[in-house]
C-alpha cells in the first residue's frame, strides 16, 4: 500500500493524495475533538463562568475621561493617602480609574460581595491593570473606556501595578484598591 | 533520501554554475549559495546581538544582581526583542528560503541583483533601528505601541527590513516557478519544500500587516497624520503575532529536513502533513487576537473567533505536525532496522549528533510546553489571570527559542558542512550544545511561568517597588523563581555564545571539508553525513509489512502514538487547571 517510501527532500512521484493509516486518522480525528472542547469552553463561560473580559466598550478621550474622573472623585472622595485621594463610592455605582504616566488615580474604597462597574482608560499612553494579589489584568487604552462589571469577593489592601510599559517610570506605577467587609462608610456620611 | 535520483540539468546557461553536492547529489547553484551564506552570517551576528542583550536582562531581573539602571534595562530589553525576533530569526529564514527553493530542487537562483537588493535592503534597515535603539531614541520597546513615540528613523529603519525580507520572499516564489518551468525536479515539491512555501506565504501576510501599520506610524512620527492606539494592537499584532508563524511553519519544515538528514524519517502520509500546512496558511494570522483578549477595542464574539483561529484549525494543524513529525522519525528508524518494543528507534538514535539532538528537544519543548501553555493563556478568559504577566514570555520562549531557534541551530551543523563546504568548529561544544541551549532554556521558560502565575509582571525593571508609592511585596518563592529564570537564561545563553562561536570560527575560519568519509566518523562532520541514514533496496516491502493490518491499531508506529497520548493526558490537565483557577478570582463580566 506504500509504494512509494520517501523523505521529506524527496519529491513524491505521481499521486501523493493516499489514504493514511488507522492511527494516524484516530489522532486527526481526536485532536478535532479537542480542539473543539478548546473553543466550546469560551461560549460556555460566557453563559455559565463567572470571569469575562465582556465589559462595557465605549470611546472616550482623555479629555472627557479625565473631567469623568474629577466629577466622580468630587462626589465620593472620602479621605487621601500620599496625596492621592480616597474615594469610597456606593454599592453598584460607576467606579472610575485612570491611568497616567506614572500613577493610578484616585485610590478605590469597595465593599466586599458588592458589584460596581469598574471603568477603566489612560490618560496618555497604554497601560496596564493588573491587580494584587488576586493576579487580575486588563489593557488600559488611551481613548477606549472598557467598564467591567467586577465584584469583589474578599475584603483585604490590594494593589495595582501598571504591567504594559509605559516609559521609564513605568516600574514606580502603584495604585490601591481598598476592600471593606462591611460597609465601613457610615461614620464618612456619603453611604446612601 | 533513499529513493532521491538527482536530476541533472544539461541546460544549464553558462552564466548559472551549479556544483554538484558529494553528499547528496544535488545540483548547487553558487549564486543562490552566496546568498543563503550572507543572510546565514547575517542572522547570527544578530543572535549575538540579541544574546549579549538577553545576559544583560536576565541580570537585572534577578532581583538579587539588579545590574542595569532603568533607562537602559528598557533599552536594552527592546534591542533584546528586535535583535531576535526580527532581525536573527527572519534573516534566518530568508537564508532558508534561498536554500528551499534552489538546493532541494536542483535549482537556480533567480535574479541575483534583485536578491541582493533585498539583503542590503534588510542590513541596512536591522543596522538604522539597532543604531536608534542603542542611542536611547527608540525607548519604546519591542512593540513599539501607539503612543509612545521613537525617533523617525526606527519606524523607518523597521519599513526598509520588511521591504528587503519581502523582496526575498518574492525571488523565493520566482525560483520556485522558474525551476518548474525548466523542470529542475520531477514529481511534487518535496514536503520541506512544501513547507517553506507556508511559510512564504504566511511571511507576505505578516509583511503586509507590517506595512499597513509602520507606514502610517513613521507618517505619525513626523506629525503628518493619527493613528489609534487600540487600531495599531490590533495591526500590529497582524505583524507581531503572524511573525511567528512563519517561525512555525518554517521550524516544521526545518523538522521534516532534519529528521530525514540524521536519521532517514520518512513521509508516512503526504495528503496528512500538506493538509496541516494548509490550515496554517488558511488561519494562522487571526492569532493577533491573542494580544488583545483583555483589550477594550473588540467585544467577546470578535476574541473568541480569532483567538481560536476560527475554532482552532491551527492548533490542530500543530498537533498533526506533532504526529506525523516523530511518527516519521520512528518509521524511518524502523525502517533501517530498529524494530524492537516500543522505543528502540528513539533510545538508539544518533544522540550525539547535535542536528538530531536539536531536532528532538525542538519537537519535545515546543510541544508540551509552548503548545500547551499557549493554547491554554490565549483562551479568552483564561487570559484575565495571564495577561501581560511573565507567563506570556514564558510560553514564547518555549515557541521561538527552544522551538525555532533550536531548530535553526540544529539546521546550521548540516549547512555548515553542506552549504560552507567546511567542518564544524569545536566539535565536542558542538555535540553537548543542544543540551546546554534546551536545558537552559527549559528552566528559564518553566521557572518564568510559575513567577507570572503570582501576577509578575513582565517588561519591568524592579518588582520589589522601592521606588513606588505604595509598598509592594511578592511571595518569597517570586524571589527564587526570578533567580531561577536567571540561571536557566545564562546557560542558555551561554549555549547561543558557544553556537555563535562554532559558527563564526566554522565559517571564516573553518578547515575545508574535502571528500566526506563514509562510515568513519569524524570530528566536524554530522554522523547524518558520514553515516547517512540510507534505507535498504527493499524499503517499500518492509513498510508495507511495518504497516500490515496484523500490527493493529498502533500499527507501524507504536512508540509515537504512546507519546501523542502522553501529551494530551498533559494539555487537557493544564488546560482545565487554568479553568479552576481562574474560577477564583473576583466576578468580572
Amino acid at each position: 500500500m506504500h509504494l512509494d517510501t520517501h523523505t521529506g527532500l524527496d519529491s513524491p512521484k505521481g499521486v501523493w493524495w493516499k489514504p493514511a493509516h488507522k492511527s494516524e486518522k484516530l489522532w486527526v480525528v481526536i485532536a478535532f475533538a479537542w480542539c473543539m472542547v478548546l473553543f466550546a469552553m469560551m461560549p460556555l463561560w460566557h453563559w455559565k463562568g463567572g470571569q469575562n473580559p465582556s465589559g462595557i466598550r465605549r470611546h472616550t478621550t482623555p479629555i472627557a475621561y479625565g473631567q469623568r474622573l474629577g466629577e466622580f472623585i468630587a462626589q465620593y472622595q472620602t479621605g487621601q493617602d500620599r496625596g492621592i485621594p480616597i474615594v469610597s463610592p456606593p454599592p453598584g455605582a460607576d467606579v472610575y480609574l485612570a491611568a497616567a504616566q506614572f500613577q493610578w488615580l484616585p485610590i478605590l474604597r469597595l465593599q466586599k460581595g458588592v458589584e460596581y462597574t469598574l471603568h477603566l482608560s489612560a490618560l496618555d499612553v497604554n497601560h496596564g491593570f493588573s491587580l494584587y494579589p488576586i493576579n487580575v489584568n486588563f489593557q488600559v487604552v488611551p481613548g477606549y473606556d472598557y467598564g467591567l462589571r467586577v465584584t469583589p469577593n474578599a475584603a483585604g489592601d490590594f494593589r495595582i501595578l501598571c504591567n504594559e510599559f509605559c516609559g521609564i517610570g513605568h516600574h514606580m506605577m502603584v495604585g490601591r484598591v481598598i476592600v471593606d467587609d462591611v460597609p465601613a462608610v457610615a461614620a464618612t456620611g456619603v453611604n446612601p | 533520501m533513499s529513493t532521491s535520483t538527482a536530476v541533472i540539468d544539461s541546460r544549464t546557461p553558462s552564466r548559472n554554475v551549479f556544483r554538484t553536492c558529494q553528499s547528496t547529489g544535488r545540483q548547487i547553484h553558487i549564486g543562490a549559495e552566496w546568498l543563503v551564506k550572507a543572510h546565514a552570517v547575517a542572522s547570527v551576528v544578530a543572535l549575538l546581538i540579541g544574546a549579549i542583550a538577553a545576559v544583560l536582562i536576565v541580570l537585572t531581573r534577578w532581583q538579587a544582581v539588579h545590574l542595569l539602571p532603568a533607562d537602559w534595562f528598557y533599552r536594552v530589553l527592546g534591542v533584546h526583542g528586535m535583535s531576535m525576533l526580527i532581525f536573527f530569526i527572519i534573516f534566518f529564514e530568508i537564508a532558508v528560503l534561498h536554500f528551499t527553493s534552489t538546493a532541494l530542487i536542483n535549482a537556480r537562483g533567480c535574479a541575483p541583483k534583485t536578491s541582493w537588493l533585498g539583503f542590503a535592503l534588510m542590513t541596512i534597515g536591522a543596522v538604522m533601528v539597532e543604531t536608534m535603539m542603542w542611542a536611547g531614541k527608540a525607548d519604546v520597546l519591542f512593540t513599539s505601541y501607539v503612543p509612545l513615540r521613537a525617533d523617525p528613523n526606527f519606524y523607518l529603519g523597521v519599513i526598509l527590513f520588511a521591504v528587503g525580507a519581502l523582496i526575498g520572499v518574492s525571488i523565493f516564489f520566482v525560483n520556485l516557478v522558474v525551476a518548474r518551468r525548466e523542470q529542475r525536479y520531477e514529481g511534487s515539491l518535496p514536503l520541506v519544500v512544501y513547507g517553506a512555501v507556508t511559510a512564504a506565504i504566511i511571511a507576505v501576510i505578516t509583511l503586509l500587516h507590517g506595512a499597513a501599520i509602520y507606514i502610517p506610524t513613521y507618517l505619525w512620527s513626523l506629525g503628518v497624520m493619527k493613528v489609534d492606539p487600540e487600531i495599531y494592537r490590533v495591526v500590529w499584532w497582524g505583524l507581531g503575532h503572524s511573525s511567528q508563524q512563519i517561525n512555525v511553519a518554517a521550524m516544521v519544515a526545518i523538522w521534516y529536513m532534519l529528521g530525514a538528514l540524521t536519521i532517514g524519517s520518512v513521509v508516512v502520509n503526504e495528503k496528512i502533513s500538506r493538509s496541516a500546512f494548509v490550515l496554517y496558511i488558511l488561519f494562522i494570522s487571526m492569532a493577533s487576537a491573542h494580544h488583545l483578549l483583555v483589550d477594550p477595542g473588540m467585544g467577546p464574539a470578535w476574541k473568541i473567533v480569532n483567538t481560536s483561529y476560527f475554532m482552532y484549525m491551527a492548533v490542530l494543524a500543530s498537533m498533526i505536525h506533532g504526529f506525523t513529525v516523530p511518527a516519521g522519525m520512528e518509521l524511518g528508524m524502523r525502517l533501517r532496522g530498529y524494530t524492537n518494543g516500543m522505543f528502540e528507534w528513539l533510545r538508539r538514535a544518533p544522540w550525539h549528533d547535535p542536528g538530531f539532538s536539536a531536532l528532538i528537544f525542538s519537537v519535545f519543548v515546543f510541544g508540551f510546553v509552548g503548545g500547551i501553555t499557549g493554547v491554554t493563556i490565549g483562551t479568552e478568559q483564561i487570559n484575565i489571570i495571564v495577561h501581560n504577566t511573565l507567563r506570556v514570555p514564558g510560553h514564547f520562549h518555549a515557541t521561538v527559542v527552544s522551538g525555532t531557534a533550536m531548530a535553526f541551530m540544529g539546521a546550521t551543523y548540516y549547512l555548515i558542512p553542506l552549504v560552507f563546504q567546511k567542518k564544524v568548529a569545536f566539535w565536542k561544544a558542538a555535540q553537548i550544545q543542544p543540551y546546554l541551549f534546551a536545558g537552559g532554556m527549559l528552566i528559564f521558560t518553566l521557572s518564568m511561568t510559575f513567577a507570572g502565575s503570582f501576577g509578575v509582571p513582565r517588561r519591568h525593571w524592579d518588582i520589589s517597588f522601592s521606588t513606588a508609592a505604595f509598598d509592594m511585596q511578592f511571595s518569597p518563592i517570586v524571589d527564587v523563581l526570578l533567580a531561577f529564570v536567571a540561571l536557566g537564561g545564562l546557560l542558555a545563553a551561554t549555549g547561543a555564545f558557544v553556537f555563535v562561536a562554532i559558527a563564526v570560527k566554522s565559517v571564516f575560519l573553518g578547515e575545508p571539508i574535502g571528500q566526506i568519509p563514509r562510515g568513519v566518523a569524524v570530528a566536524g562532520i554530522p554522523a547524518g553525513l558520514t553515516h547517512p541514514p540510507v534505507h535498504a533496496a527493499d524499503v517499500d516491502e518492509r513498510n508495507a509489512a511495518l504497516h500490515a493490518d496484523s500490527r493493529g491499531l498502533m500499527g507501524p508506529m507504536p512508540g509515537t502514538v504512546v507519546l501523542v497520548f502522553v501529551f494530551l493526558a498533559a494539555f487537557v490537565v493544564y488546560f482545565f487547571v487554568n479553568w479552576k483557577v481562574l474560577s477564583f478570582v473576583w466576578k468580572i463580566g
